[in-house]
């Protein structure tokens, strides 16, 4: 999986994201992803995370992705 | 394939299969949402796992025991490897794709990563013991 797309991908729903994709297991397909927004305020971290899961479920579920670490960071 | 129906199975009078056919598959949907809810409000604090506490099946199962340990709290677990129906259906209940999954007071916390995260922000023992 490109990270250019999924970086592109996470932008289209969350506009001002800063978004930093790492591979961890060199297979491209194990991503750590840390999104830094505005939209991430007032909200735990579950919903944090469920907002991005939503965004790549369509990756994960054709097995584009298998597996993310997902780090949010509230955009100060 | 000579059997057409690979679920004729069920049809079976064998007792352990007559055990299965206990739940209607008309019912399923509805029971199913029911046994989760009656499961993630049992205890205040609940975790769906692989394994059973002391022998936990997966890394990061057993890591999120670990910290509930470390807190000191109690909690009640479900092995979701010894219910196919559950381990789909809190996926779909909860809108979350891995285990263990941590609930609190009948809300979905998080699984290993938050968890941890909140661990040792010092948020998670702040929440579980007020």
């Amino acid at each position: 999986m490109d990270f250019e797309v999924v970086e592109n991908l996470i932008k289209e729903t969350l506009v001002d994201a800063e978004v930093q994709v790492t591979d961890l297991t060199g297979t491209m397909d194990h991503l750590g992803i840390t999104v830094t927004s505005k939209s991430f305020e007032g909200k735990m971290l579950i919903q944090q995370h469920q907002i991005l899961m939503d965004i790549l479920k369509p990756k994960l579920d054709s097995g584009e992705i298998h597996a993310v670490q997902l780090k949010t960071i509230v955009k100060p | 394939m000579s059997n057409e129906n690979p679920f004729n199975i069920l049809k079976s009078d064998t007792p352990e299969v007559k055990k299965r056919e206990a739940v209607k598959e008309s019912d399923k949907t509805g029971e199913l949402k029911e046994r989760i809810e009656r499961l993630i409000n049992s205890a205040p604090i609940f975790l769906f796992m692989k394994g059973q506490p002391d022998f936990p099946q997966c890394g990061f199962s057993s890591n999120v025991i670990g910290l509930l340990d470390n807190l000191g709290i109690e909690y009640k677990t479900f092995d979701i490897l010894s219910d196919m129906d559950i381990r789909q259906g809190v996926k779909d209940y909860a809108n979350w794709p891995t285990y263990p999954q941590l609930w609190f007071k009948g809300q979905l916390l998080g699984g290993n990563d938050i968890i941890s995260e909140m661990f040792h922000s010092g948020e998670l023992e702040k929440m579980l013991k007020a």
